[in-house]
């Protein structure tokens, strides 16, 4: 047991930071500082500028395109992404959907889908909930029907409906979840097809959240028509390239680096702000003690997910364990959120999102603070709700 | 004892229901939002006119309905339910208010303008720098001969955009946040000096940036005792405090509401969701918050015409208030899954509205500081 950095860590910790440091688009920043909605240009930008330096994929395989970096190598690398405010690389491909490809895929495939992912020439979407398929996502009703063409070669004909496909608007491409086999049990029927959001048929509609943003949209199928081949791994078989997906989605999700910056900032922010005794709001006792029990709760995280990792390095995948890293994970986001909120007090109320970051309505750390607590009520509902991964761990570690 | 509305009350309620039911559909609430003026001064007219609301707690004499706090509470209560942004509060509780207890000169006059919807008014208390401190001001009113002039900034002043009139705080004497040397001053908002920077707010209000820049008014703009006019603004605010947390009972009610509903429809795993236990307790859990809401309510809107009772019995209500509208919205939020992320339900709205209130009038911190203060005295 050790907590040490070594001197080789040390030095990739300032070779990375200076490199963020001195390649983070220009562009960006100043999108990120005005608020708003991102364009695809703007999230693209760092990707581009992350796959020329070749660390846009640190977990791939080191012959894929990995970095071959040690778990403390990369949460080193996380750790200095949040500490610059940096945009984290979109998760579609690069971590929700190439893990599938490499671990399931056939070669062709590999070869055919990889490059794209890597070098974001192709945007990727995941077309997984319905309207009747949330918490139940293997109760999904999305339909292909394995026809021979004209053409001679074989289609799957998709009719359905997907929903919160989050940047689906920018997508070229998705991989969806729909149903082989309407006869089999529900997980047993389903089959992973890759789908040309080009193709006709598709159509994209817009969600808008409550905080006023559109992030997340309805994907609408009708009679689209995917060549057989698209399709990964067996037919009937897509549960099980659902589940090492969503594995890897929760393992992101404890977001331990952002929340640290996040807590930098909300200190920062209340030793601005005065307290109604007229000191700083962080020597209010009432306040400076729910900043200490989030900072305790950070840590307690924090060491779990060294754990995860540590055991990881030593050839466990992660297991139904980061359902805690989800559940503690997105609970701190949320207590930050709020605390940013109150910290602001009166300031929490405008809405500037339409009158632009001009508008200079109070302090500037206070804009947008209100719609992205709003906004951070997602995280305990997305890729299985709270109340889900509780599920998972009585079942799967407790063997209740 | 009795915790029964008269008839009277309870024709109120019903009027006030019904009426928003008809003309304050979430639908027809946010094709108004959506467009300027951001509020609704027709519907304010049939308040006025339709409905005669705007004089329930002003007395018959006054030309009003003869109510008080509970008649308040019974309209705010119905506006938390429909999320009117009409400013019911700043005008009728807070305006009405001021005018009420001060014997100011114009009071029966500028009710009169009340209760026919003329006289709008908009608090203006918070300063940028002052949080919730209704003492930290730094904004000033100086005697000039017959006149008093005023300079500074006002932050958020929710409903200053369709205000005819501010009520303003300032301090007249004394350091930036001591007790003594506030005063407070009525403003027509057109005076020369008054500039506005308005603005939406995330629960859908419209409110403004105020600066006073040697705004002249004449000696009759003064409202209460000068200097010593913290008693009575502290007094207008627990009033509004009152109404605010009748206001929140109201958006609480409809948040458990909408969630009961939504979970007996929407079936996953070959069932309705509301069948799950842990879902059950949750929304158990969610009850008990707006029961204990109300009963605090309740209780606030009695003790605060007793001047001996008021102050702690309007902390102790909005701390109840405020764990409930985070407990309850969250959780609201939560048991919709992704529908509840969406502008388009209603629930999202209620649960922007339960957040604003909790820090309306000071947070649940700052109320549960006053409450220690008021009960336990000064910490040792």
């Amino acid at each position: 047991m050790n907590l040490d950095f070594t001197p080789e860590e040390n030095a990739f910790r300032e070779e990375v930071r200076a490199f963020i440091k001195g390649n983070y688009p220009a562009s960006l920043r100043a999108a990120q500082d005005a608020g708003g909605q991102l364009s695809k240009e703007n999230y693209l930008a760092w990707h581009k500028v992350l796959a020329k330096q070749g660390w846009v994929a640190p977990s791939w395989p080191k012959e894929l395109g990995g970095t071959g970096w040690t778990p403390t190598q990369k949460y080193i690398w996380s750790e200095e992404l949040a500490r610059a405010d940096a945009l984290p690389v979109l998760p579609f491909g690069v971590s929700m959907l190439a893990p599938v490809l490499y671990t399931f895929g056939t070669d062709e495939q590999k070869k055919r889908f990889l490059p794209g992912i890597y070098n974001g020439d192709v945007w990727w979407c995941q077309g997984y909930s319905e309207p009747g398929a949330g918490s139940d996502l293997a109760s999904l009703k999305t339909k292909a029907e394995r026809v021979t063409a004209d053409d001679g070669k074989e289609y799957y004909i998709v009719n359905g409906q997907k929903t919160w496909t989050t940047l689906g608007q920018y997508a070229d491409w998705g991989f969806f979840l729909v149903r082989t086999d309407p006869d089999a049990k529900p997980q047993a029927g389903i089959s992973f097809l890759l789908i040309d959001m080009t193709s006709p048929g598709v159509s994209v509609r817009p969600i808008i959240t409550l905080e006023g943003g559109h992030e997340v949209n309805d994907v609408f199928l009708d009679n689209v028509k995917v060549p057989v081949e698209n399709r990964i791994y067996e037919e009937n078989k897509g549960w099980t390239c659902a589940k090492a997906l969503l594995a890897h989605e929760r393992s992101g999700i404890a977001g331990v680096a952002r929340s640290k910056r996040g807590l930098e900032k909300l200190r920062s922010m209340a030793s601005t702000e005065r307290s109604d005794a007229g000191g700083s709001l962080l020597s209010d006792a009432f306040f400076r003690r729910k900043v200490a029990e989030l900072e305790i709760d950070l840590t307690a995280l924090e060491f779990t997910e060294l754990r995860t990792l540590a055991g990881e390095s030593s050839g466990k995948g992660p297991g139904p364990e980061s359902s805690i890293l989800k559940i503690k994970g997105t609970e701190i986001q949320q207590r930050i959120q709020e605390l940013a909120l109150e910290a602001v007090g009166h300031y929490g109320a405008p809405f500037l999102r339409d009158l632009g970051h001009n508008a200079q309505i109070g302090p500037d750390y206070a804009e947008g603070l209100a719609g992205a607590m709003f906004n951070g009520r997602k995280t305990s509902i997305y890729g299985g709700s709270n109340e889900i991964q509780r599920n998972i761990i009585a079942k799967m570690v407790l063997g209740l | 004892m009795d915790f029964n509305f008269t008839d009277e009350q309870s024709m109120l309620r019903d009027t006030v229901a019904s009426y928003l039911a008809d003309h304050y559909a979430f639908d027809q609430r946010r094709a108004m939002l959506g467009k300027e003026p951001g509020w609704s001064p027709s519907i304010w007219k049939a308040f006025a006119e339709e409905l005669g609301i705007l004089g329930a707690p002003f007395s018959e004499e006054a030309g009003g309905l003869g109510g008080g706090p509970v008649e308040n509470m019974i309209v705010m209560e119905e506006m938390g339910k429909a999320l009117v942004v009409e400013p019911y509060l700043g005008t009728v509780v807070i305006g009405g208010g001021f005018l009420k207890h001060s014997g100011h000169a114009q009071a029966s006059d500028l009710i009169g303008q009340i209760i026919a919807g003329e006289a709008i008014f908009a608090f203006a208390y918070a300063e940028p720098q002052g949080r919730y401190n209704l003492a930290d001001l730094k904004t000033t009113a100086r005697k000039d001969g017959g006149s008093w002039v005023l300079n500074g900034a006002k932050a958020v002043v929710i409903g200053a955009p369709y205000a005819t009139h501010l009520i303003v705080t300032a301090r007249t004497a004394g350091g930036q946040r001591d007790a003594q040397g506030v005063s407070a001053f009525i403003v027509p908002k057109g005076a020369a000096g008054v500039t506005t920077r308005d603005y939406p707010t995330v629960d859908g209000f419209r409110a403004s940036e105020v600066t006073l820049e040697n705004v002249k008014l004449d000696a009759g703009a003064l409202i209460g005792p000068a200097d010593h006019a913290l008693p009575l603004i502290e007094k207008v605010v627990d009033e509004a405090l009152a109404a605010t947390c009748a206001e929140a009972c109201g958006v609480l009610r409809k948040l458990h509401e909408g969630t009961l509903d939504y979970t007996r429809q929407r079936k996953q795993f070959g069932q309705p969701i509301a069948n799950f236990q842990v879902l059950q307790h949750r929304m158990v859990d969610m009850f008990i918050q707006v029961e204990q809401s109300i009963s605090m309510t309740y209780m606030a809107a009695i003790k605060v015409a007793d001047d001996a009772e008021r102050a702690k019995a309007c902390a102790a209500a909005k701390v109840q208030i405020g764990k409930a509208c985070k407990f309850v919205g969250q959780n609201a939020i939560q048991l919709h899954g992704g529908m509840g992320m969406t502008d388009e339900m209603a629930i999202g709205h209620y649960f922007k509205r339960a957040t604003m209130i909790e820090s309306a009038f000071g947070s649940t911190d700052h109320h549960l500081a006053r409450y220690e203060f008021l009960s336990l005295g000064q910490a040792a």
